[in-house]
């Protein structure tokens, strides 16, 4: 594997974040890049920091210590709406979707398309039907409420949400957790057309299969601390579980160096 | 941009009313029974009391019971916005009873101008609202308990105000009694707004059926609408003109149809009524897709307490009194019944305003039919609560029909 095929945009730069929660070091100097077009997976054990670092970038915890940098300016994210304010969506594990209402409805809560001081309910039908075909996604009618649909199809709508606010980075907490296989194969096609779309995306799994799948880089996170920045070709699934359950040395795994995974 | 892969509502060559019932078929099976069971129900109380007493269904009896839902209606209307936020108004009551007291106190006893009572009489109702709003808001607290505290605390508000007269007779002469008791539609009027109204509908939905057809989306056929406006025409035409035989539609119950109407618009077509359903139906969803959720909520309990206050006034109006026992009693119970009744979904985010107008029909049914056979209302508590009964059942039951077919 060449370092040729690592898009050069850097989006997304976190160095040296640290987090607590009381006495509870929940994040010590964390690093993690994200560049568009890539997705990168977060992996690590339970309690390992996963979410806390996805709540620092979706604005709901404000890290303790450390700098974001957003397509190279150092921001702050201190609210959910700053968060996609800069770009940045979350698809949180429970989707957020309000089952009574309709496809379209769930689409556009929050920022509808208005037309003489209402709804304008042609146009964000018709958007979402563009946005839902350019994912190649299957959902019988936009006019359903959303608890009529199958956990995939409900995921496609999460994830075909984050996408109206056009947004630079997509966050997915765990999406294919609780999904069959076809369904999860449906999920990972839909995230490589993330990637192609030229997004930054970062998922948030525990299913190593599906990592290696449609990742191109995993970071590692163990005990709050990084442990290891693997290319996805490089490696294979027990180096990965060896380095989040900590068997491999994390000094050697730390960085991209293709040397380093060898043991 | 291919449209074969999007599903036509209806087969062109189907009829409308086919489509229709068809469509109303799968729904049902799926749970979603909209205002059927209300409407069967409603039918079937007209026709027991008929049976029982051949004046019920008399053009006097329905004028006299359009006038008594009025008020309720207008307190249930403010109750299926707070239903349709999975909260609860149990206040309502009193606040219309604090609304006819300033009313009374101010126009009478204060002997200030009307129309400045009437504004004080409906701001003290939202100044309730926005009091409750705030401390469901910062303090977390269930609504249930703040306003079960709020229907105490309100009425008593109300016996301070009314002072130790406890009575107050509203002057017959004055307009806003004329208005409760007297005014009446003209009939070339009330055709003339049957017309409008259903004109204007008709004339929406081939707007929206022409820019979904320009947008290349499934719309309604024009022979649908046609045959939807004909028959909303005939059965609003009937139902004026059947009133018009005695003394015709009250100006008070036009207002109040008014507002339903308003309210639904509110509710379907603006940002505001969007983010109702939405908080009603997650509200985690609902904050986190950056809706204000606090502002939902404080908004809606201004809007539920103002609209009580304008019941209480309606109710003032046409009574010509305000006294310690106004908006007490079964007012409280009767608008929460009538929201529920007319389907509004206790559990949140399920619901419109035209239940409000359903659902105090039925219960005004209920007591104006037993009143003509037993004037004892022993027997209409009963009845009413075991009506109230079998709507939370139905409720209850298509939740869970709904559930069973994934549309919870």
């Amino acid at each position: 594997m060449t370092y040729s095929t690592q898009p050069a945009e850097h989006l997304l730069s976190l160095r040296g974040i640290s987090k607590r929660f009381g006495a509870v070091r929940a994040l010590t100097d964390v690093d993690l890049d994200v560049y568009a077009g890539e997705v990168v997976a977060i992996v690590g054990d339970n309690g390992a920091g996963k979410s806390t670092l996805v709540k620092i970038l979706s604005g709901v915890h404000p890290q303790d210590a450390g700098e974001i940098s957003f397509e190279g300016v150092p921001v702050t994210i201190s609210n959910p709406t700053e968060a996609r304010g800069l770009g940045i969506e979350t698809i949180y594990q429970d989707l957020s979707l309000c089952d009574n209402l309709d496809v379209v409805s769930n689409l556009w809560l929050g920022r509808e398309l208005l037309t003489n001081g209402g709804l304008d309910e042609v146009a964000m039908e018709q958007q979402s039907w563009t946005l839902l075909r350019e994912l190649n996604a299957r959902i019988p009618s936009v006019r359903v409420p959303v608890a009529a649909l199958s956990g995939g199809q409900r995921q496609v709508v999460a994830i075909a949400r984050s996408l109206v606010g056009d947004p630079k980075v997509v966050i997915l907490d765990e999406p294919t957790a609780a999904l069959g296989v076809a369904q999860t194969a449906e999920v990972l096609n839909l995230i490589e057309r993330l990637r192609e779309r030229g997004l930054g995306v970062i998922l948030i799994s525990h299913n190593i299969a599906d990592v290696q799948a449609v990742s191109d880089r995993i970071v590692v996170l163990r005990l709050g601390r990084n442990n290891g920045d693997l290319r996805v070709a490089d490696v294979t699934s027990e180096m990965i579980i060896g380095a989040i359950t900590g068997a491999s040395d994390a000094s050697l795994l730390r960085g991209t160096r293709p040397a380093a995974v060898a043991r | 941009m291919t449209t074969t892969d999007i599903p036509t509502i209806a087969d062109p060559n189907e009829s409308g009313a086919r489509a229709a019932v068809r469509d109303f078929v799968a729904r049902a099976r799926g749970g979603d029974l909209g205002s059927a069971p209300v409407v069967a129900g409603l039918i079937v109380i007209w026709i027991v009391f008929e049976i029982l007493n051949p004046t019920f269904l008399s053009s006097t009896n329905l004028v006299n019971l359009t006038m008594q839902s009025a008020a309720v209606g207008t307190i249930a209307l403010g109750v299926v916005l707070v239903l349709l936020i999975g909260e609860i108004d149990l206040s309502v009551g009193s606040v219309s009873g604090l609304a006819s007291a300033v009313l009374a106190v101010g126009f009478v006893e204060l002997g200030m101008p009307l129309p400045v009572v009437l504004v004080a009489a409906v701001a003290s109702g939202a100044l309730v609202g926005l009091l409750f709003g705030l401390i469901r808001t910062r303090f977390g607290v269930p609504s249930f308990v703040i306003t079960l505290a709020g229907l105490l605390g309100v009425l008593g508000v109300q016996l301070a105000v009314l002072g130790r007269t406890g009575s107050i007779n509203l002057p017959f002469e004055s307009w806003i009694v004329q208005f409760g008791t007297q005014w009446f539609l003209p009939a070339w009027l009330s055709y003339t707004l049957v017309v409008a109204a259903v004109g204007s509908y008709a004339w929406s939905q081939v707007v929206l059926a022409r820019r979904r057809t320009e947008a290349r989306l499934p719309a309604v056929p024009l022979r649908t609408i046609i045959v939807r406006s004909v028959a909303l025409l005939v059965l609003l035409t009937a139902a004026a003109w059947y009133l018009n035989l005695s003394r015709g539609v009250g100006v008070m119950f036009a207002l109040f149809l008014l507002l339903a109407a308003l309210t639904q618009l509110a509710l379907t077509r603006t940002r505001w009524g969007r983010s109702v359903y939405a908080v009603g139906g997650n509200v985690e969803a609902a904050r986190r897709a950056g809706i204000r959720v606090n502002r939902v909520y404080v908004s809606v309990f201004v809007l539920c307490s103002s609209l009580a206050a304008l019941g209480g006034v309606f109710a003032a109006a046409r009574l010509a009194a305000a006294n310690q026992s106004s908006g007490g009693g079964d007012t409280n119970l009767n608008a929460i019944a009538a929201a529920v009744i007319g389907g509004t979904s206790l559990f949140g985010g399920r619901g419109s305003a035209l239940s409000a107008v359903l659902g105090v029909i039925v219960i005004m049914s209920i007591t104006s039919g037993l009143a003509l056979i037993n004037p004892d209302s022993s027997l209409r508590y009963i009845i009413t609560g075991a009506v109230l009964l079998l709507a939370v059942v139905i409720d209850s039951l298509s939740r869970r029909s709904r559930a069973a077919a994934g549309r919870a």
